[in-house]
């Protein structure tokens, strides 16, 4: 009873623009109504409160008299069956940036979804070719959000669409947004939210393509040293003198991650050391595409060095995709089979340290390398030497000294000058309150 | 002969043998397993965004959770997951669980079964397992077209139009939060790059402690909220007021932690004794 | 021509990847989903060259008694063990024999694998922490703060400080501030080595994974 009032009370004063007057009724309303409920709950009340009763409960009912009986009663006699009011501001637009196909269909909450009076309960979307009949039911979406927004991917191209959204309740009664359209579909040639990544690319690809051209032609260019490539001779010799094999673990991630290309690059360069020196090789995998692409690399490895017959597929071999089966597949060959040399190269998880410590505890010299972040801490620990981030994909460049892959390395340093370059113009923008650089730079 | 005695003892002391500093890892953390010291403790901020993230959804709000991780993982992972699951059940969200590591599939069956014990929430109604998918971020995109194309049955073989939770839900746009309890790959980094940076969903989760530094970087921005390891289940545990597995593993982890940095505190002193030595003695370290 | 066939093949599947990033249009729009899928599929299968892989590696391994020969009995017969329920029993239904073996053989050994960690960051940390330098004593003091606010006892231990001032908050700050400023740092790097080795390799620089120069 008390909902019901209220809630008529609340439907009038939103029709009627909700005054000041009214909200102020609605208040009083609240107050009188609490001051009911507690006094039949056998509460003490003030006599300054009953007083007040006493005026307001005249004023109630003549003002309820006066906004009209005609619209307060159907909507207070049963709210629940009267239909709610209609989802406001259907907006129609072809999805941006698709493949065509899509419609997109945003529109706000009716003023009595569960987020207002909990009235509505759902909202369906209507799709027809005409504007006045044809209507098919599309879809169904919970109400309690302030925005809604649901994308039609069962049209097609050019063609004309209408739509209507309706507000439901729980008993049926529902409301509708009228027709809204036309609108059609189509596809784009172009990713509009993009242009930021395009000029990256470009910039990017540009920076590294003309250091190549540069390398190519002669241009002498320096890289810094790095400890743990220089020691790859070393190590792979060590194994040699001791009569041990060299144990190589291109990561434990599929050959779509990049680390493990560069797992795998570097793997070929090791294999050739390691078909020079004739020492043997393992290669422990935990993918299967990574065994047939490290079975090819090693293979061809030993071809070019002229020691096909040292090569055995049996040097790579695969374990397990298990994570930690595969920790301790390889934890098991460290210490049945003792490699002097251990490269940990690609991308690993938690069971970096289980390796690195394994081998370790065997006394074997360990160059890791990997880009992942977490794990880089524990190969820094329990390895000799360890490639940190960008060193892993710059080592095939280092070990060959190839111009070509040289010059990749300086294109990459002057993206990565632009790059702390847009990083300090963009704290300063930022601190001085401009945002379009971050803006511009956000990627969508 | 005192001075090379004392050395002696030094070197050994340097070079100890490692099963001697499991023997005292493993009693640091059954001793206080068996005689808990309950220790106090408090929230840290990413995981009290995630526990406001939850509070804040409406009643009725469509929570996704990915169970991505194995039974290896389970201990830090599976209390997490189990106080966010009593959260949502208690503020009366419905959950779609899935898994895109296989062996998440069965772990979230167990997890479901355990969290929804306490509530009246009904499988296919209040919360679904859809079971595993093989292809990482291809599922988390394929999802953004339809749930009912990517999983077309739920983990127990019941086509997805036979459970209510489902008829209503097939892209992000149904969803209002995004979950991922993640120990590696595929895991959090993937919903974040697409869940989040494509589908512009809200995305949040929990990670093993050794991964956590990687996903720091995302919080606030793209990651809503984190739970890192245990001591995050634990801090959930607290926030939820549900104490659980982790919180009694805290004491254990405490002690645990101390005596790591009380080893690392002596191995520097032998350190820093025998370079002394070498330096007196002109030997080498 | 052997080489140059999966040169040329890796020059227009990494093309059209980049394309379609910034094309919506058909064909490209739908390329994505396509090479995944494809890739799905022949991971699959290359399942199989795996698993026979392993197989003939162990049984070679018996058959002529090399050294350890007895530790591939055990794989053989785990591979078989879960493999056969799994196939022929019914996978994934709870109570059933590859439930049991999931529950009580894989769970375990699982946790056990990763519980291994906790004791090796232990001797780990015995063995190589240390204070050689002034940096090296910073990230020394920063690793005890971390490690000991990142469990109850960093608080109990610091109790007498302010709100704001204990070990956690100092452990959170170092991990919300200098850590991700440095994995950023990294992660940066990283991702432009991943774009220049994709470059490399999609242009047909970097063929060192087909075993080449």
């Amino acid at each position: 009873m008390l909902d019901s009032i209220l809630e008529a009370v609340t439907f009038v004063s939103v029709r009627y623009k909700d005054t000041k007057e009214q909200r102020l009724l609605r208040r009083e309303l609240h107050v009188i109504f609490g001051i009911c409920a507690r006094q039949r709950l056998g509460f003490n009340l003030s006599v300054i409160r009953i007083r007040a009763l006493r005026v307001l409960l005249p004023v109630v009912v003549v003002v309820l008299v006066i906004l009209g009986a005609t619209t307060v009663f159907p909507v207070g006699s049963s709210s629940s069956n009267a239909p709610p009011r209609p989802p406001i501001g259907i907006a129609l637009q072809d999805r941006p940036n698709d493949a065509g196909g899509a419609i997109e269909i945003t529109w706000e909450a009716s003023k009595d979804d569960s987020r207002g009076r909990g009235t509505v309960n759902s909202y369906s979307i209507y799709r027809s070719e005409q504007p006045q009949s044809g209507f098919v039911k599309i879809k169904t979406v919970s109400s309690g959000k302030e925005e809604y927004r649901y994308n039609d991917e069962e049209v097609e191209n050019d063609k004309r669409y209408y739509y209507r959204v309706t507000a439901e309740t729980s008993s049926d009664a529902f409301s509708d947004s009228g027709v809204v359209g036309p609108v059609t579909a189509s596809p784009q040639w172009f990713h509009s939210d993009r242009w930021n990544m395009l000029i990256a690319l470009l910039i990017v690809s540009a920076s590294v393509l003309t250091f190549i051209t540069l390398a190519r032609k002669g241009k002498d260019l320096y890289i810094r040293p790095i400890a743990g490539l220089q020691a790859v001779d070393e190590a792979v010799g060590r194994a040699t003198e001791m009569g041990r094999p060299v144990l190589y673990v291109p990561g434990i991630l599929d050959m779509d991650d990049v680390q493990t290309i560069a797992g795998v690059a570097i793997l070929g360069r090791v294999a050739r050391k390691t078909a020079e020196y004739e020492t043997s090789l393992l290669v422990p995998v935990s993918r299967s595409v990574v065994m047939s692409a490290a079975q090819e690399t090693v293979k061809e490895a030993y071809w070019d060095m002229g020691k096909a017959d040292a090569y055995h597929p049996d040097m790579v071999r695969y374990i397990t995709d298990d994570q930690f089966g595969f920790a301790a597949g390889v934890d098991g060959i460290m210490l049945r089979e003792k490699p002097a040399t251990v490269f940990f190269q690609g991308a690993f998880y938690a069971e970096s340290l289980i390796l690195a410590e394994t081998g370790h505890s065997i006394g074997a010299v360990q160059i890791a390398g990997t880009a992942m972040t977490s794990q880089l801490p524990f190969f820094v620990t329990a390895c000799d030497y360890t490639l940190i981030g960008e060193e892993l994909f710059a080592a095939g460049a280092y070990l060959t000294e190839d111009p070509r892959l040289v010059g990749s390395l300086k294109g990459q340093d002057v993206a990565k000058g632009l790059a702390i370059a847009f990083i300090v113009i963009g704290i300063i923008l930022e601190t001085a309150g401009y945002h379009w650089l971050t803006n511009f730079l956000k990627v969508n | 002969m005192a001075p090379e005695a004392k050395s002696g003892i030094v070197d050994r002391l340097r070079n100890i043998d490692r099963r001697i500093i499991f023997i005292f890892v493993a009693a640091s953390v059954v001793i206080p397993l068996m005689f808990p010291l309950g220790l106090p403790l408090k929230s840290s901020p990413p995981s009290r965004a995630l526990f406001q993230e939850i509070e804040s959804l409406q009643r009725g709000s469509v929570v996704l959770m990915a169970f991505d991780y194995d039974p290896a993982t389970e201990v830090e992972l599976g209390p997490m997951s189990l106080a966010i699951l009593k959260h949502c059940f208690r503020k009366g969200h419905k959950v779609v669980g899935l898994a895109l590591w296989p062996q998440g599939a069965g772990l979230a069956r167990a997890t479901f079964s355990e969290a929804g014990s306490d509530y009246n929430v009904k499988y296919g109604v209040d919360y679904v397992n859809l079971g595993f998918k093989a292809g990482g971020l291809v599922v988390i995109d394929s999802l953004g077209k339809s749930f009912h194309e990517s999983f077309p049955k739920d983990v127990d073989g019941t086509p997805l139009e036979d459970l209510p939770l489902m008829k209503n839900i097939n892209t992000y746009a149904d969803i209002d939060f995004v979950m991922s309890m993640s120990a590696g790959d595929p895991g959090l980094p993937f919903w974040i790059m697409m869940a989040q940076g494509r589908y512009g969903k809200k995305v949040g989760g929990g990670c093993t402690a050794v991964s956590a530094p990687m996903l720091y970087p995302y919080y606030p921005n793209q990651l809503v909220g984190l739970l890192g390891g245990m001591k995050g289940a634990a801090e959930y545990e607290l926030l939820v007021g549900e104490k659980g597995a982790a919180t009694k593993g805290m004491d254990a982890q405490s002690i645990a932690h101390a005596l790591i940095v009380l080893f690392v505190i002596i191995g520097n002193i032998f350190y820093f004794v025998g370079k002394r030595r070498a330096k007196r003695g002109g030997g080498v370290i | 021509m052997r080489r140059e066939i999966p040169l040329i093949i890796t020059f227009v599947c990494g093309i059209t990847m980049i394309v379609q990033f910034f094309i919506p249009h058909e064909p490209f729009g739908s390329m994505k989903s396509y090479f995944q899928q494809s890739y799905m599929i022949i991971a699959a299968f290359a399942m199989i060259l795996g698993i026979c892989n392993l197989t003939k590696l162990h049984v070679n391994k018996i058959r002529y008694k090399r050294p350890h020969w007895g530790y591939s009995i055990v794989l053989l017969a785990g591979l078989a063990g879960m493999t056969i329920p799994g196939l022929f029993v019914g996978a994934i239904k709870e109570g059933g024999i590859f439930d049991f073996l999931f529950k009580n053989v894989h769970v375990p050994m699982q946790s056990t694998m990763f519980s291994l960690l906790a004791f090796f960051v232990a001797s780990a940390s015995y063995r190589a922490f240390r204070a050689r330098t002034l940096d090296a004593a910073l990230l020394l003091v920063a690793g005890f703060i971390v490690m000991l606010g990142r469990a109850p006892i960093g608080d109990a231990m610091t109790s007498f400080l302010p709100e704001g001032g204990q070990m956690s908050d100092v452990a959170n700050w170092i991990m919300a501030v200098p850590n991700t400023a440095g994995q950023r740092a990294i992660m940066m790097g990283a991702g432009l080595g991943v774009v220049a080795t994709s470059l490399r390799v999609i242009l047909g620089i970097e063929r060192s994974y087909l075993g080449g120069d």
